[in-house]
């Protein structure tokens, strides 16, 4: 086969430039801030914002629970449907795919609707409305994001396990006397080490930006951060974004690496 | 779980303690997942009263919500085609013109990111070279004398938001396209050679017809990809685009339609085009398969 030709050169380099252009222009835009010079004062501004850290921590801190409470919810479940109930399997890939079908903003009008007021039975009221609470709103970020993670981590967790002799593993392990939970803890989990990296991986690219269920829940986090900061100043934003850009990349790379020459869930995903 | 079923169980015991092990799962999805959908589903059928009605779904021929929708599906539409033909000519080149591969593998990982670098940073990035001040509008001023803005260009209009929606569409249809042609069989075009065929009649009667389920399924998933798209257009143009998504926004905040039931009515309307563009996706992706594989 001939090398590229001019059409195959032709989309490759239009591609590039337009993929490029926003960063490198984002980039420059944001070395601007002080008139005449290049300098990193627009990054040394955003970083010395004590609410910028405070807002990050705390997105960084509910990207990794949302890790493991999908992680704690998904692995024994796929783990359940490939070794017992694989009849189940499209009712629960279904399932797990609906958040496709919804997309975040539907969600977080949906959670807000239903754990806005109180859960009342017979005249007594059983647990208080999860959204007046600093405790129960956490929860439901954590739970909105389970969700919306969900089909990658589903994918993840199944394609690991498809990777595996899921039956003879854990017949081995039951021979040895092992419980249920010392099969998935330290049988099923090491064995999907890679598989998990990469959903975690692209669950915190997903999370530690999101805007939608953040701000409708009205949560410190760092999308609506940056979208404030980005109504009333110009170069800091910037700066911001190409740091965002370059975690997603890291993110990105780290799976790239952790699922070479493996089955993995691809890279396919986003909240828009 | 079910810590007494051990393999040895008689079948009909086991069946029926297993899909015990299935429960937690049932039960988060119920709480967070479907009990909020069934919820909004039940309100769009309530007047302002609590009164069942279906009022609700015929007012949403006002021409304030029809425009919403019709601005969502044009823009959805405009960024699912030009992102699909794009992106299948740059998956095309990077898998069938013989470009080194590295260069493959390089854009194809950048896709992997760039479908992934979406909301309130990607809208600043635009913003960063695109916005009023930014280093292209400068650079066109500047250098090339050109005002783009007073030539008709916006970046928090129509056009704007669809480049920026670009950005996450095109790399999505290099990603599930790019697969899909290396499934191509190069066998496929000898044969056709073979028995005289041209690389037109080679391309219009067999390349395209088994690979067009892929290409018009990931156009429908881009369309549902923008249509559901909320934070980057939020952070562009801050609301003033009145997109569908935009609109229930509004409504979360405060009541703006002044009837919570509408502002269902309106979110079930959405999660009823989603659906309809994931089933056909879902469909059209499995029609593929037969032949991709």
């Amino acid at each position: 086969m001939k090398r590229g030709g001019f059409w195959g050169w032709f989309w490759v380099l239009f591609a590039t430039a337009y993929f490029l252009l926003p960063l490198i222009g984002a980039f420059t835009f944001s070395l601007e801030m002080r008139r005449g010079v290049l300098s990193f004062i627009a990054y040394e501004r955003a970083f010395a914002d004590p609410e910028f850290w405070r807002t990050f921590l705390y997105s960084n801190e509910m990207a990794l629970m949302t890790i493991v409470a999908s992680v704690a919810l998904l692995v024994p479940t796929v783990f359940w449907v490939h070794l017992r109930l694989p009849r189940w399997r499209p009712v629960v890939e279904f399932i797990t795919l609906m958040p496709f079908v919804i997309p975040a903003i539907i969600l977080a009008f949906g959670i807000i609707k239903v754990y806005k007021s109180p859960l009342v039975i017979g005249g007594f009221t059983i647990l208080q409305a999860p959204t007046n609470s600093v405790a129960g709103t956490n929860v439901l970020l954590v739970a909105g994001y389970t969700v919306l993670a969900m089909p990658y981590m589903y994918r993840a967790v199944d394609a690991g396990l498809r990777a595996i002799d899921v039956r003879t593993l854990t017949e081995a392990a039951q021979s040895l006397g092992a419980s249920w939970f010392t099969i998935i803890v330290r049988v099923i989990l090491p064995n999907l080490r890679a598989a998990l990296l990469s959903g975690a991986l692209l669950t915190f690219a997903i999370v530690v930006g999101e805007l939608t269920l953040a701000s409708f829940l009205d949560r410190p986090a760092f999308g609506p951060y940056l979208f404030l900061l980005g109504q009333h100043r110009a170069y800091e934003p910037a700066a911001l974004s190409i740091v965002s850009f370059g975690l997603t990349w890291v993110a990105m790379g780290l799976i790239y690496l952790a699922t070479r020459g493996r089955p993995g869930p691809g890279q396919v995903g986003g909240a828009h | 779980m079910a810590t007494s079923a051990s393999t040895f169980v008689p079948a009909k015991r086991r069946v029926s303690l297993a899909w015990l092990g299935l429960l937690p799962f049932f039960i988060f999805t119920f709480a967070f997942l479907i009990a909020p959908s069934l919820s909004l589903l039940l309100g769009s059928f309530r007047d302002s009263q609590g009164a069942v009605t279906l009022k609700n779904f015929f007012d949403l021929s006002m021409p304030f919500i029809r425009n919403a929708y019709w601005l969502s599906i044009r823009i959805s539409a405009v960024t699912a085609v030009l992102g699909g033909v794009l992106g299948f000519l740059l998956a095309y080149a990077l898998v069938m013109s013989g470009v080194p591969v590295w260069v493959r593998t390089g854009l194809i990982t950048f896709c992997g990111v760039a479908s992934n670098f979406a909301g309130v940073p990607l809208a600043f990035a635009f913003v960063a070279i695109l916005g009023r001040t930014g280093v292209i509008t400068q650079f066109a001023r500047d250098a090339l004398h050109i005002q783009i803005y007073q030539h008709g260009f916006n970046l928090y209009s129509f056009a704007g938001l669809s480049i920026t929606y670009l950005y996450f569409q095109l790399p999505l249809m290099v990603l599930i396209m790019a697969p899909a042609l290396d499934g191509v069989k190069r066998e496929w075009r000898e044969a056709s050679e073979n028995l005289g065929g041209s690389a037109l009649q080679y391309w219009r009667l067999i390349a395209l017809p088994i690979l067009m389920p892929t290409i018009l399924g990931t156009m429908i998933l881009l369309f549902g990809n923008a249509f559901g798209a909320y934070a980057t257009a939020y952070a562009l143009t801050g609301g003033s685009l009145p997109l569908v998504t935009i609109q229930i926004g509004a409504q979360m905040r405060g009541d703006v339609l002044h009837n919570p039931g509408l502002g269902y009515a309106m979110a079930l309307g959405m999660v009823a085009v989603m659906a309809v563009s994931i089933g056909l996706y879902t469909w059209l992706q499995r029609r593929s398969e037969r032949w991709l594989r």
